[in-house]
């Protein structure tokens, strides 16, 4: 039979002979060499930039960098031993954990709030859910651009304010103090929007009822939030959370624009660490070794989803 | 306005009906704050030079730093770049993912959900982490620097295949049935059937991929290099951060520019934008 028959469902005497609707029962066959056909374009796709860079990362980073016409040679660990002796490495592994300590929580908090106030009848709904939204439609690069011209030293806005109310002046982005808290500030700001969507489809499908019964019980609103909503929002949550944590690895938009990692790599954060090592150094051997860590870093955050919260958590 | 409607019957009023005061203070000082940096670029962009830091109610409106900043970089050229890169993006994206969804969704056949798993792969391992490798990839293929190599990494998309796998699944088998009994091929009944069904899912996908990447910033800046292949983001870096010293009132321009599509469509569609970003992130 010829594998590759078009559409053999279509003869009728088939059509009438094969289950309609199941349209393989054994699993082989020219259905699945259908099924087969459709999927290729996809994976050929998925295997040349999603799997086998995967690996071949992975491979690379025991390879040294070749240079000229010197191949790449097999070095074990060594571009790990320069990672760890690396302290722009630890410097972006720290600065990284700190981003992120602060982004999730922050972002997930600000978020909550606004999808509770934008649940609520309250005056100028439509342009409160507008403006805590659109953050999320522009693009990084551009808003960051808003943004360095907000922190500009002397006439930026927030300098303007401050000079206004008689404070010293201050370089939000020069100084290693504050560049990272600058540069985190702008992120919150980002995702907060994006994930008060979420907050709120997950209260508009909530059951009415919850709420007569505990205005009825005489419950306090922070009675209900933090009994009620709260927990019936975990699923919510959890799913935000997840995403906020990828963010965390992946946003570095910001900082090509805001701060370019400094000053003296005080905002660096990773996967910029990895664009600097890769693009502008051309150490291909050692950025293979830093993308297998970021690769770790979301793997695991992966099977943290699937084993713990995918099993535990379900409220409906 | 707070209590609200009962006082007629026995019932007592929710406290906390509506909104109090302190909450929409609260939230109304939230929104202004979210929107300043954009506020404050318009007033920027809008103004010439001397008011850029100055607050002025009566400042004369100028377009002039829009004319300006259009003229000192090819920024028409950057925004074809863009329009070709989404728009083949996403073609190519709703026609692999469709295909591929389809067999996931009603075939079987070897090795179906060692398959499945491993399109769920992309979704945590983006393309935007492996970018040293498909550098690498893409100089092998001789394409640096071309359209085609920003888009390539995310013509297949494992986000839409999930997302349609799962609306195909919740089609009636019996509409798939009848079709075939009619003498329609695999293909056919997808077309005629599955397609037409899942089109709210297709628009929602189409939202959150065109501005996805539209603002799309590292892979494109990493693959391109000249102004024949650049998209706006990297145009948009490039011009602020080399071309022009620190003229504010061009740059927010420049910004502004680059965002209007987006925001305006945004601001027209607003329910689709968030209805499609809600959609797609809950499973």
């Amino acid at each position: 039979m010829p594998v590759l028959q078009p559409a053999a469902v279509s003869l009728g005497v088939e059509a009438a002979a094969v289950s309609p609707g199941s349209h393989l029962p054994r699993g082989a066959g020219p259905a699945a060499a259908h099924a087969w056909l459709m999927l290729l374009p996809a994976f050929v796709l998925l295997v040349a930039f999603t799997h086998y860079p995967a690996v071949a990362t992975l491979i690379d980073s025991f390879h040294s960098t070749p240079k000229g016409n010197r191949p790449a040679v097999w070095v074990g660990l060594e571009n790990y031993q320069v990672m760890l002796e690396d302290p722009v490495f630890w410097k972006a592994l720290r600065n990284n954990a700190w981003f992120a300590i602060v982004t999730i929580p922050a972002s997930i908090a600000l978020a909550l709030l606004m999808a509770l106030w934008v649940n609520e009848r309250i005056a100028g709904r439509a342009f409160l859910r507008m403006a805590y939204f659109t953050p999320t439609v522009l693009p990084m690069v551009a808003v960051a651009n808003i943004w360095l011209f907000f922190y500009t030293p002397q006439y930026g806005l927030l300098e303007q304010v401050r000079g206004a109310f008689g404070l010293p002046a201050q370089n939000w982005l020069g100084d290693q103090a504050t560049a990272l808290g600058a540069v985190t500030a702008v992120a919150v700001w980002k995702e907060a929007g994006f994930f008060m969507i979420f907050y709120l489809a997950a209260l508009q499908s909530l059951n009415p009822s919850l709420r007569e019964a505990a205005a009825i019980e005489g419950a306090s609103r922070w009675t209900f939030f933090w009994r009620v909503q709260w927990p019936l929002l975990m699923p919510t949550t959890l799913f935000v959370m997840v995403n906020a944590v990828i963010n965390a690895v992946r946003m570095v938009d910001h900082v090509v624009v805001l701060t370019r990692g400094g000053p003296d790599n005080a905002s660096t954060l990773l996967l910029y660490h990895l664009y600097e090592v890769g693009f502008k150094f051309w150490d291909t051997g050692y950025a293979a070794a830093l993308t297998v860590v970021l690769l770790a870093l979301l793997a695991a955050t992966a099977l943290f989803q699937f084993f713990v919260l995918d099993r535990k958590v379900h409220y409906k | 306005m707070s209590g609200g409607t009962s006082s007629a019957r026995a019932q007592p009023a929710p406290a906390w009906g509506g909104a109090g005061w302190l909450d929409t203070l609260g939230a109304w000082m939230l929104a202004l704050l979210w929107v300043l940096p954009l506020a404050y670029a318009v007033w920027t962009a809008f103004h010439p030079g001397e008011y850029s830091t100055r607050f002025e109610l009566l400042a004369p409106l100028t377009l002039e730093n829009f004319a300006r900043a259009w003229a000192a970089a090819p920024f028409g050229r950057y925004f074809v770049n863009t329009a070709l890169l989404v728009t083949m993006i996403l073609a190519c994206q709703l026609v692999l993912s469709t295909l591929a969804a389809y067999a996931f969704a009603r075939f079987e056949f070897p090795f179906k959900r060692v398959l499945f798993a491993l399109v769920l792969v992309q979704l945590m391992i983006m393309p935007d982490v492996l970018l040293v490798e498909n550098y690498k990839t893409m100089a092998r293929l001789g394409l640096v620097d071309t359209l085609l190599a920003i888009g390539l990494p995310y013509f297949a998309s494992a986000f839409a295949i999930f997302l349609l796998r799962q609306t195909f699944m919740g089609v009636p088998r019996e509409l798939d049935e009848a079709a075939r009994v009619e003498g329609a091929s695999p293909l056919q009944v997808l077309w005629r059937v599955y397609v037409p069904l899942a089109r709210p899912v297709y628009v929602a996908f189409a939202l959150v991929s065109v501005s996805y990447h539209w603002n799309n910033f590292l892979w494109p800046l990493v693959i391109t290099n000249s102004v024949e292949s650049r998209p706006l983001t990297v145009g948009l870096q490039v011009f602020s951060s080399t071309d022009q010293g620190i003229d504010w009132s061009i740059i927010t321009a420049a910004t502004l520019m680059s965002a209007a599509p987006l925001l305006v469509a945004f601001l027209l569609f607003q329910r689709q934008f968030v209805q499609s970003f809600m959609r797609a992130g809950i499973k």
